[in-house]
């Protein structure tokens, strides 16, 4: 017995360092860190699918590694064992990683970082994020259209300015519309949470809304729908298979182009740090299918679509009424990035008051 | 049918030996699980258990990881021998953590070694108050420790998460819950990746060894747990024995929580779940509830946290696999002590 262990011993050893000298092939290395599971079919799925299509298109040029359910607090340990891994890009798709992120890529001043979300960059990171609030503002006309009861529940992550822009623009499409569109906003304070998600969809149908719309993760509201014949909108990913009878669309993170084009660009030596925000013009913002809906509308929310793409239509662009009475904008602009990037206050409509 | 029948002996041999034999199993049974999952199962082992020890930096990592599992380890070891249950350390812990992590908000500009004593003895002061709560209704009320106890977790969870969200929130991080960045004087000082914790982890250890292994304290502890009526007869008081022993293991994990918000995330952030108190219950158990014993336990259970992370880089394997491990590892245990106390008969009918 013995024996057995330690000749096993030994072969595990041999075996170890040769698969490690196996990974010294030549090949770029791109690595992901991800805060949920890639099975969640919703944002970090989107991601990992954004990963696929960097192996698709780059082939054996490539080698991709990812850690997945990466703890906010402690996710130092994992972005720097990727960089000692050999990953000579490694994208961090959560907010919550932004310090550490940082932190990390001043210790490797060699290793590119591209942080999903954030706001602080640097030589060596760079920060990219999606114009998803484009997509609000299409759902919420297809949302005002829809609803029987004239109001929406929205089921919502963190206050931080992409989700508040969201239901802003969101609020925006719908009072398009309606201008007496109502939304009723649950807060359960984490990006995957099956459990509470569908909880709070439950709460809201029960409080006579008749749309789902949610700022989190799960496919757990639009089972609720599916189950209670209610409508609802995806997030992040197309969730049909979870909605068939319920999904009217979803906006779809669509981050492979992006991907694709940052990991040739490391490998072609031209890399250069940048804050990329791309929407529905560039393809990394995408909608799902119109479905479960009548023709006219499904028409009406494609030409939104395509009036957003050339600029003619936006959320943001106008004169706004704040929710305390000041207006913000002008007429035929759009509202600085930098307000949005930074949004902290609701649209005049919305009922709910915006933690401070 | 089969009956469990109490051995009349144990042998001192076997209690040591248990948790390797434990350790043996949970390999064998790793080794399965690798096979089923798709992975060459001594390629998985060996990732799993030997890389994280291959180089400096997984080896300063990993001393990093079982810092606060030695720190709480060792409180909860004591407590478990006096037959006291403190099952919260992980709220004891958030407590201290949520403490500490009061002085850089509040006084960012207050920078030289003064804080940082400060902040290390919020952090102890916050695990104990909290871990008087439960030893308190024990004592006044006769409530279940091990009920108060973990519900206590899930309070203090609450109140930390309303507290980032809240008041404590950096003004600058876009409504984003996490507090302003810990600095200077405020950061635990480290060797490569090894803060100041390893080392309050090895001084408890190593107190606490000398206090139940030499003192009368210690006497009075294990009298209380193994038979406390012979205990009282021998003039050991019960209630201050509860109050101390949720107080030692309160104030260490609240020492560990906050040397983890100033040596690892230099922050606090929300959702904080570290479970590192749970672990711990693992750690205080593998490690024969003896302190030295809970200092390898530690290393042991910070190995399955970084083999873990090894294997979902370099496998592709679910992040699942440490905590089936830890789970698989404690199963193990506990059947061990099971059949080295017992001895299993089968008994025919009639």
């Amino acid at each position: 017995m013995k024996k057995f262990l330690l000749s096993a011993a030994v072969a595990a050893l041999a075996l170890g360092a040769a698969s490690a000298s196996a990974l010294a092939a030549d090949k770029y290395k791109a690595c992901w860190v991800y805060v949920g599971s890639i099975g969640d079919f919703g944002y970090t799925y989107q991601h990992d699918q954004g990963r696929l299509d960097v192996v698709k298109a780059l082939g054996d040029k490539v080698e991709t590694a990812y850690v997945e359910n990466v703890p906010e607090s402690d996710s130092a340990t994992a972005i720097e064992r990727l960089a000692r891994d050999g990953c000579k890009l490694i994208f961090t798709t959560s907010f919550g990683f932004m310090d550490a992120t940082i932190d990390v890529a001043k210790k490797y001043p060699d290793v590119k970082f591209e942080h999903a979300t954030g706001f602080k960059s640097a030589e060596n990171v760079a920060t990219y994020n999606a114009k998803f609030h484009e997509g609000r503002y299409v759902i919420g006309q297809i949302a005002a259209k829809m609803s029987k009861t004239g109001s929406a529940g929205y089921i919502v992550s963190f206050p931080i300015p992409e989700v508040v822009a969201g239901i802003n623009a969101f609020m925006r499409g719908a009072q398009s519309v309606n201008p007496d569109f109502k939304i009723k906003v649950i807060w359960v304070n984490s990006w995957f949470d099956p459990a509470k998600e569908a909880d709070a969809a439950k709460v809201l149908f029960s409080q006579g809304v008749d749309i789902l719309v949610q700022h989190t993760d799960s496919a757990a509201g639009m089972q609720v729908a599916e189950e209670q014949g209610k409508l609802a909108f995806g997030q992040a990913s197309d969730m049909i298979k979870f909605g068939p009878k319920a999904q009217l669309t979803a906006i779809v993170d669509n981050w492979g182009p992006y991907y694709v084009r940052r990991v040739q660009e490391a490998m072609d030596g031209t890399w250069k740090t940048a804050q990329s925000w791309e929407g529905l013009k560039e393809g990394v913002v995408n909608m799902a299918p119109f479905t479960n809906m009548p023709d006219d509308v499904a028409k009406a929310a494609a030409e939104t679509v395509e009036g957003i793409k050339a600029g003619t239509v936006n959320p943001f662009m106008g004169k706004i009424t704040k929710q305390d009475g000041t207006v913000v904008g002008e007429d035929g602009k759009m509202l600085p990035d930098a307000d949005i990037l930074g949004m902290n206050w609701y649209v005049k409509g919305v009922d709910d008051k915006l933690p401070q | 049918m089969l009956i469990l029948e109490r051995r009349v002996e144990r042998a001192r041999l076997w209690m040591w030996a248990s948790p390797v034999l434990a350790l043996v199993l949970t390999i064998i049974a790793g080794g399965i699980i690798f096979a089923l999952a798709g992975v060459d199962p001594l390629h998985g082992l060996y990732t799993y258990f030997i890389s994280p020890l291959m180089d400096g930096w997984d080896r300063e990592k990993l001393i990093a990881k079982a810092a606060p599992l030695v720190l709480i380890g060792v409180g909860l070891a004591v407590c478990y021998t006096a037959n006291v249950w403190n099952i919260g350390a992980e709220g004891q812990f958030v407590a201290g953590a949520l403490l500490a992590g009061l002085v850089p908000v509040y006084f960012s500009g207050w920078q030289d070694a003064s804080v940082m004593a400060v902040m290390l003895l919020l952090g102890v002061l916050g695990g104990l108050l909290w871990a008087m709560i439960p030893a308190a209704l024990r004592v006044r009320f006769h409530a279940n420790e091990i009920l108060t106890s973990l519900m206590l977790v899930y309070v203090v969870r609450l109140a930390y998460d309303w507290a980032v969200r809240g008041p404590l929130r950096d003004p600058h991080a876009m409504n984003f819950p996490k507090t302003v960045r810990f600095d200077g004087w405020q950061v635990l000082p480290a060797w490569g990746e090894i803060h100041l914790g390893a080392f309050f982890a090895l001084v408890a250890a190593l107190v606490l060894y000398v206090v139940m292994v030499k003192m009368l304290k210690g006497f009075e502890l294990r009298a209380l747990g193994s038979s406390p009526r012979a205990a009282r007869f021998a003039g050991f008081s019960e209630h201050r024995a509860v109050y101390f022993v949720f107080a030692v293991s309160g104030a260490l994990a609240g020492l560990a929580g906050a040397c983890d918000v100033m040596g690892v995330s230099r922050q606090l952030q929300a959702p904080y779940e570290p479970n590192y108190g749970f672990v711990a219950i693992i750690v205080a158990f593998l490690g024969r509830l003896n302190p030295i014993g809970v200092i390898f336990a530690g290393l042991l259970l910070a190995l399955s946290y970084m083999g873990g992370e090894a294997a979902k880089v370099s496998l592709g394997v679910s992040d699942n696999i440490a905590k089936v491990f830890q789970g698989i590892l404690l199963f193990f245990i506990l059947a061990c002590d099971t059949l080295i106390l017992y001895r299993i008969r089968w008994q025919g009918r009639g």
